[in-house]
């Protein structure tokens, strides 16, 4: 992909963000926020490809330690993030009749 | 520039990651489609790291045998250990969602918002130690000196700008999750000059991360790392604790465009749409946040709001108005009377953990054939949609909690509010008094009903903002000073 179409994705996926989250409603904003707390975690994939580099010399061999503690710190945020939105969803129950 | 070579599978399925987190999103627009929506959220995050793993098996290149440096075999242990790195991180993460209160649900979020940007700028410093690897830099063989690797100079921006912001969101987070854990104090700290300061660092950050295309020292990476992260720290140590709900969206904001950032140094389409969707959906959390409060982003930003400055003459005023003091037995009785009553509670009821024993009396109360209804404004707790959470977790429907706008028309109709824990969202001076702090902040008309029950520890304290709130010495209010949840206790008890 050349840098205009990222941008053109960017641009878009900004519009199609604020039309998407002024749907949802207040009462979610809690759980909105640990949500998009577990998605931005999706950085896990530069992680990923940082730890797994061959790697070689002294750079190569840091930049990989560098990602697999990225690995980590993404995925404590990505499986609580998850956990914790579905553990506060559970909660909302409507009147029971 | 084919600068990633990413097969057209690759792409798709990044797509296909991306357009169930707007899902995912999407499915939040109300609580009965919230639980399939984080599913989806899931299923996208796994379509991401699973197409990540396929295409980026871990490989060694053959050192010895036959064909030094031309094979290429797959490589267990690397794979290993990003099992095990994987493995840690959900242990974590998972225990930590299980165990912790509803109420401290803003520091949790402070804290995964400085691990998104912790892991940004790791990103950034592993793709600058090794660009080869991202497939961002061409190797250059100059005609002196040693071959090296020349990062793309647009990779470069992108990459300076993704380590600064992640750097920001990492120390700000920091900071945030201090005060709001309540191991630093709630007031601002306000160091002199402290606008030339931040406005300097921003510019020396901008100005090296432009001269990083013309020379790629490391000194000029590191250093827009180092001066990033002190700039992340002096901005919010200023804040105090009645903006925290906009600084965590602030915050929120900033990690998602750290991960777009990072996304456009990858070409990772999975990544520049998650962050652009975390990063708008944080820059509306603190718009409405910051309307809420009738203050514009930059005061917040500028900090010093919410210490003791103003609060002293109010304060002491307030000692000498008659104010009319009730007991829980009259509180009991006024309720159990009424056709309508609406609870009113704020960050005082989530400190006090009295969510749970404030459900009980609602349901005595529609025991005695009394309506009982929620009233939230967006700022009360410490971040957008606090008391949802804390009242929902106190089985409390969601159908019977309003939001300010639809219910505020109400409290003319209504013979009792009862506000627990809340001060500031309640005060009339918002409404009339010009040289008030919180002038012009849209706010719960509870001053409107019969009777007004205002639970509150004691009548010197003053809310977040340090003014007095005139609905204490108005006619139709009964003051129940005690603790939140002893106080509520007793009323239950009455309604027996």
């Amino acid at each position: 992909m050349d840098f205009i179409s990222i941008l053109s994705v960017f641009v878009l996926a900004c519009f199609v963000g604020y039309y998407v989250v002024w749907s949802v409603t207040p009462a979610l904003h809690t759980p909105l926020m640990a949500v998009t707390n577990a998605i931005s975690s999706v950085i896990i994939v530069g992680a990923l490809i940082a730890a797994a580099a061959g790697s070689v010399g002294s750079a190569g061999e840091a930049s990989k330690w560098l990602g697999l503690l990225a690995v980590v710190l993404a995925s404590i945020n990505i499986f609580g993030g998850f956990a914790v939105t579905a553990r506060m969803l559970a909660m909302y129950k409507k009147k029971a009749r | 520039m084919e600068s990633i070579a990413q097969s057209p599978w690759a792409a798709l399925a990044y797509l296909v990651a991306g357009i169930c987190f707007i899902l995912a999103l999407r499915g939040l627009s109300s609580p009965s489609t919230s639980q399939r929506g984080n599913r989806l959220g899931m299923i996208g995050m796994t379509i991401a790291v699973v197409t990540t793993l396929v295409t980026h098996f871990p490989h060694e290149v053959a050192r010895t045998g036959a064909f030094p440096g031309s094979a290429v075999f797959p490589d267990p242990v690397a794979a290993g250990e990003i099992f095990v790195a994987i493995l840690i991180g959900a242990m974590i993460g998972i225990v930590t969602a299980r165990r912790i209160p509803m109420t401290a649900m803003p520091q949790l979020v402070a804290a995964f918002h400085s691990l998104v940007g912790l892991a940004a700028v790791l990103v950034a410093c592993a793709a600058f130690l090794n660009p080869a690897a991202f497939g961002i830099a061409d190797l250059v063989v100059p005609l002196i000196g040693a071959p090296f690797e020349s990062i793309h100079p647009v990779s470069r921006i992108e990459m300076g700008l993704g380590v600064a912001i992640g750097a920001i969101t990492f120390s700000g987070s920091v900071i945030a999750f201090l005060k709001l854990n309540g191991n630093m104090g709630g007031k601002p700290i306000l160091l002199p000059a402290r606008h030339v300061i931040n406005l300097g660092l921003l510019a020396a950050i901008l100005g090296l991360v432009g001269y990083f295309t013309q020379d790629q020292s490391p000194w000029i990476f590191w250093t827009v790392t180092v001066l990033s992260f002190a700039i992340g720290f002096l901005l919010i140590i200023p804040i105090g604790g009645a903006d925290m709900p906009v600084v965590v969206s602030m915050l929120n904001s900033y990690s998602g465009w750290a991960a777009a950032a990072m996304g456009f140094t990858l070409h990772n389409s999975a990544m520049i749409i998650t962050g652009a969707l975390v990063g708008s959906s944080g820059a509306i959390l603190s718009y409405i946040m910051c309307k809420a409060m009738n203050r514009s982003f930059i005061s917040v930003i500028a900090g010093g709001f919410g210490g003791d400055a103003g609060g002293g003459a109010g304060a002491a005023a307030a000692v000498d108005r008659p104010w009319k003091r009730g007991s829980a037995e009259d509180a009991a009785f006024l309720m159990s009377q009424a056709e309508q009553v609406i609870i009113v509670p704020g960050y005082g009821m989530a400190v006090a953990q009295a969510q749970h024993v404030l459900r009980e009396m609602a349901d005595k109360l529609k025991g005695h054939g009394v309506r009982v209804k929620y009233a939230i404004h967006p700022v009360a707790g410490r971040m957008p949609g606090h008391m949802n959470v804390l009242l929902a977790e106190a089985n409390v429907p969601y159908d019977e909690v309003f939001e300010l706008e639809d219910i505020n028309s109400e409290f003319a109709q209504t013979d009792v509010a009862f506000v627990i824990g809340a001060n500031d969202v309640t005060n009339p001076a918002a409404k009339t008094d010009k040289s008030s702090p919180i002038y012009g902040m849209p706010i719960l008309d509870v001053e409107k009903a019969k009777t007004v029950l205002f639970i509150k520890r004691s009548m010197g304290g003053v809310g977040y903002a340090g003014v007095d709130n005139e609905v204490f010495y108005r006619d139709n209010t009964m003051m129940l000073l005690a603790d939140a949840k002893k106080m509520v206790e007793e009323i239950v008890k009455a309604l027996d």
